[in-house]
Parts: C-alpha cells; structure tokens; sequence
C-alpha cells in the first residue's frame, strides 16, 4: 500500500511535469470552451426566456455544461499518451520492475482530473468575464468535484480502450463516435425539461448527464442533494471503470 | 553456486499458432557476457521478454539468481535490468529524471537516490547533457541513458535486447567500448541479444545461436569456429545445380558441400590447393564460376554450417514476427 501511494505519486509528478513543461497544451484544449461559450452562448442568448431554465442568463446556465463538456473529453482522449507510452516500450519497461500495477492507471487518472480542475477554474473565470455570476465556495467545490470525478471516469475508460485496441485510429473513431453524442444527450446546452420525452429518458443513464447535472445545481446552488446524488454516481461510474481499465490491463498483459 | 541465469526448454506458441520458441535451453554464470544470436523472428526477443516477467511461456522453465520467473516475479523484478529494443524514455523528462524514477520504481532506498543516479550519470558521461529534455539527445546518448536505467538499482542481471540496433556503424563501436566496461568495471550478469554477427563475436564470452525459436548451437565465439576445420571457400555459380554438388563433392580435399541457392559453399582442409581444383573440376562439368573467395571460418561459416542457410540479419526466416 505505501508503494502503491509513492508510486502513484511519483509517475503522477512525472505527467504533471510534462504538462507544465507544455502549457500551450491547457491553452489548445481551453479554445474549444471558449468557441462554445462565446459562440453558443451568444446564438441562445435569449433561449433562457423559455420556461423550464434554473437561470436567468445563458452563460451563467451553460458554463457548468461547458465544464463538464472538456472535462469529459479531456478524459476520454487521455489515453492517447498510453499508446505513445505503448509504442515506445515506456509502458513494458515500467512492469519489468516491481512497479506497483495499479499506480500505472491510477497516476494517469489522478493526473487527468488535476489538469481538468485547473481548466474548470479558468472556464469559470471566462464565465464570470462574460457575465456570469461567481459561484459560491461551496458551489465551486461542487463543480469541480463533478468536473474531476467525471474526468476520472472517462479517464479510466480511456486507459481501458487504449490497452485493448493499442492504435490510435481506433481510439479518435471510438471518441468522435461516442464524444459529441454524450454530450448532445444530456442538459449540457438545453434545459433538461425541454428535450424530447425519449431524450429525456436515454440522459438519465448517461453519466455525462450526472455530471453536468451536479455541476449546474453547485455553481446554481438550485438543489443540494441533486448535487449529492449525481456525485454519487458519477463516483460509482468512475470505480466501474477503473475496474474495467485494471481488466483490461490484465488483458493486455496476457497478450504481448 | 547458482547458476545466474538458467532457462530450460522454453516454448512459447502465440495467438495464430506462430510457435515463437520451441524448447530453449542455455544456462549463464555470474558475471559472464551471454549473447543470442540469431534474425529477427528466431525467438530471442520472446526470449528475453519471459526472462523479464513480461509474458509467460507456454512450457518450461526459467530462473534468475534462483527466482522462477512465474513464481516469483518480484524477486526476478528486484533483480534484473531490463534494456528494451527501442527506446524506453520519457522523452519529455530529462535524462535525471528519467534515472531518477526508474530507481524509485526499482526501489534504490531513497536516502541514496540522488548520490547514484549522479554516478550513474557520471558513468554512461552524460553528467552534461543531464538536465536537458531526452527528445534533444542523440540516439547514442539515449541508449546510454537506458544503460544507466538499467543499471540504476545495481542488479544482478542486465537484459540488452539489441543494444546497438537502428545506431550508426560509429555509435555502435562506440557503444561497444561501454558494453566491455560492464565486465571490467562491474560484476553484472549480461544476456545480450543481437543480430550482429560481428557483435557477438566482440562482445560474448559465450553465445547460442537462435534459429526458428531453437537454440542451434551454443559455446564461446572462438570453440565455435574452431569447430570449424580448415577454410571456407563461396562460389558463384549463377543458378542452382544439384550437378554441382555431385561434382563439388567428388573433389580431393572438400570436407561438406553447403548449397544455399546459387551461393554454394564448401569447406575444404586447406584454401590455397583446393580452388585450383575446384575449378577443374567446374569447368569440366561445363559449369560457369562467376566468382569464387577464400576466407578464414567466420561466425557466418558457424551459423550456415548449423542452420544450413546464410545469415541474413535483416530478412526472418520464418513465418511469425515478434510481436
């Protein structure tokens, strides 16, 4: 167990270290954010008239979304640096030593939702710019709790597809297929309340959906337990899929 | 006393029936230099990569300083270096970096982390260059780097997976004159697996020649090609005959007749006096020579007398790949 946590700790100050040393890579992945926000936000400015929006102002309503949305696919394309660790030997090096196993995934995830939380902080900063109200201390735990757990999850399903289809073809097909659907079926950008009734339906299981709930009733402070139980799946979400990643793993250990 | 390294009947089929080794044998000592030979796809890679925990043989046995490899992988982990084939740095991290986690993952005790990873530095001479991104060093550096890492945790036993594969003719030479210091200067058992005749000539004390996931034959580089009596004499003869065998074998003083295509080549109890008569004895038969050389027996003569073909590093014989 104490090798478990020094070396999660230790492989996680190596990616952090790598990030750092790229900060253009936080400001790339922060332009798709801000498109959305400046953009959408500025097409359904007036959509928050229609009844059934916890808000008053769509930015204020959309920036949770938006959050939750990079958080998502900062997740899901972090197993991108799995496959280049794969294709450089990097990750057959690490298990010929007494490396404990499990500090490969969990440092990768740790690392993820680390990243995800300093961009949530920025997103929440080109809200408040653009007219949104700042959350309160509370409400900021709450979206960044949900940003991190749902990265987490992603994260780990990531790690997972990575070890199994080892290319990163597939990897981009599995994302562009699965990302943006995810995404469009879950309040992140409508009130939940005006979607289709099957729409409505087919949200309630997708964790997207958890997520972006949980982070909306935080910043809002509309509804505690909301908060609370979305989390709370999202928390179940992410230990599935770390157990799925640890399989896969096991997996890809058998097969090379 | 132990032996460092022993391997008995290995095999290993993988996924789509490729039978990558079919019964590998070979024990090493401590402190020796041990090398497989032998083309891409022969089985040593699989070999190596059973040896380091990292896939599992189908049969067989194997230990490291009297760790079973299937049972106890954590001790063989403690124990040995693991030097892949491509590169295994981070290339984003710095060299020290780089050194530095590999001896936390390898559990140097951490009071002297930093004192060894600077010796170790100062060993491979890449104290300079230590605190620039990896991505900056050339390939030379970087394999020295993954030495150092290898040797980081001062293990028994140091697995070189082609050391020198995709350096250049001078970084190679130069990497040899590193690779003898590991027999000079520290007692590390070595398993070293190239395609290089001439490094494995150079650097073993002994090496077993692979082919087609069989360990071929297997002694010390000179008892090998002492075995092999006399001179060797290569002829050209254009397009294969089984006419020039027959002819070839009935000449004075011709030991074994070895067809590889056009290439034939036969060993003769001594060079100068056999040509002259060989070449009667072709030109009688209305055979054109296009060329003919005589040379002194070569690791070459050794693995074409066992594996009845020339070396050829680069082509695989059989049908399977690595991985």
């Amino acid at each position: 167990m104490i090798y478990f946590i020094a070396d999660t700790w230790h492989l996680w100050l190596r990616y952090m270290r790598a990030t750092i040393r790229l900060p253009i890579w936080i400001a790339v992945t922060l332009i798709q954010p801000v498109i959305w926000l400046t953009l959408f936000g500025q097409l359904f400015r007036r959509v928050v008239e229609l009844p059934g929006f916890e808000t008053g102002s769509y930015i204020e309503f959309l920036s949770p979304g938006v959050i939750i949305m990079t958080a998502m696919f900062s997740g899901a394309w972090s197993g991108m640096g799995l496959i280049d660790d794969l294709h450089h030997n990097v990750i057959d090096r690490m298990l010929a030593t007494p490396l404990h196993r499990g500090a490969i995934i969990t440092a990768r995830i740790l690392h993820a939702s680390a990243t995800v939380v300093v961009q949530s902080v920025i997103i929440l900063v080109l809200s408040f710019i653009l007219g949104a109200g700042w959350p309160s201390f509370a409400g900021t735990v709450g979206v960044l709790l949900a940003a991190a757990l749902i990265t987490a999850g992603f994260t780990a399903m990531s790690i997972g597809v990575a070890l199994l289809a080892r290319r990163e073809e597939t990897m981009i097909a599995v994302i562009n297929f699965f990302g943006l659907p995810l995404a469009f079926l879950s309040a992140t950008f409508m009130s939940s309340q005006l979607m289709p009734e099957w729409m409505q339906t087919v949200a309630k299981a997708n964790p997207v959906n958890w997520a972006v709930s949980a982070a909306r009733h935080a910043v809002l402070e509309t509804n505690a337990s909301a908060v609370w139980v979305n989390s709370s799946l999202l928390f179940v979400f992410t230990l599935v899929m770390v157990f799925l990643a640890t399989g896969a793993f096991r997996v890809y250990r058998r097969t090379t | 006393m132990t032996d460092a390294i022993l391997v008995e009947n290995l095999t290993k089929t993988y996924k789509g029936g490729v039978k990558a080794l079919q019964g590998v044998s070979f024990r090493v000592g401590q402190g020796e230099i041990f090398g497989l030979l032998g083309p891409n796809g022969a089985g040593k890679s699989t070999t190596v990569r059973i040896l380091s925990t990292l896939t599992q043989a189908d049969g067989g046995r194997a230990e490291i300083g009297g760790y079973d490899v299937m049972h106890a992988a954590a001790g063989v982990r403690r124990s040995i270096g693991y030097v892949a084939q491509s590169t295994g740095v981070d290339r984003w991290a710095t060299g020290r970096e780089n050194l530095t986690l590999q001896a936390q993952m390898l559990r140097v005790p951490r009071s002297i982390v930093r004192a060894r990873v600077s010796e170790m530095l100062a060993w491979m001479d890449l104290t300079e260059p230590a605190d620039k991104l990896v991505n900056t060093y050339s390939g030379g550096m970087k394999r020295r780097l993954e030495i150092a890492m290898g040797l980081v945790h001062e293990p028994k036993v140091l697995f070189l997976d082609e050391p020198t594969t995709g350096l250049d003719p001078e970084t190679r030479r130069a990497l040899w004159l590193d690779l003898k210091r590991l027999r000079t200067e520290r007692n590390v058992t070595v398993l070293l697996t190239t395609h290089y005749l001439e490094e494995a000539d150079t650097l073993c004390d002994r090496l077993s020649i692979v082919d087609h996931g069989r360990v071929v034959v297997e002694g010390t580089p000179d008892s090998l090609k002492a075995d092999i009596a006399g001179d060797t004499v290569t002829i050209d003869i254009g397009e294969a005959t089984v006419q020039a065998d027959t002819v070839l074998n009935n000449v004075d003083g011709v030991l074994e007749v070895i067809p590889d295509g056009a290439l034939v080549t036969i060993r003769v109890r001594d060079g100068a006096t056999a040509v002259p008569a060989v070449a009667a004895a072709l030109g009688k038969a209305q055979i054109t020579i296009h060329t003919m050389t005589v040379g002194r027996a070569s690791l070459d003569d050794v693995y074409l007398k066992h594996t009845g073909h020339h070396y050829d590093a680069g082509s695989a014989p059989t049908t399977g790949g690595q991985k």
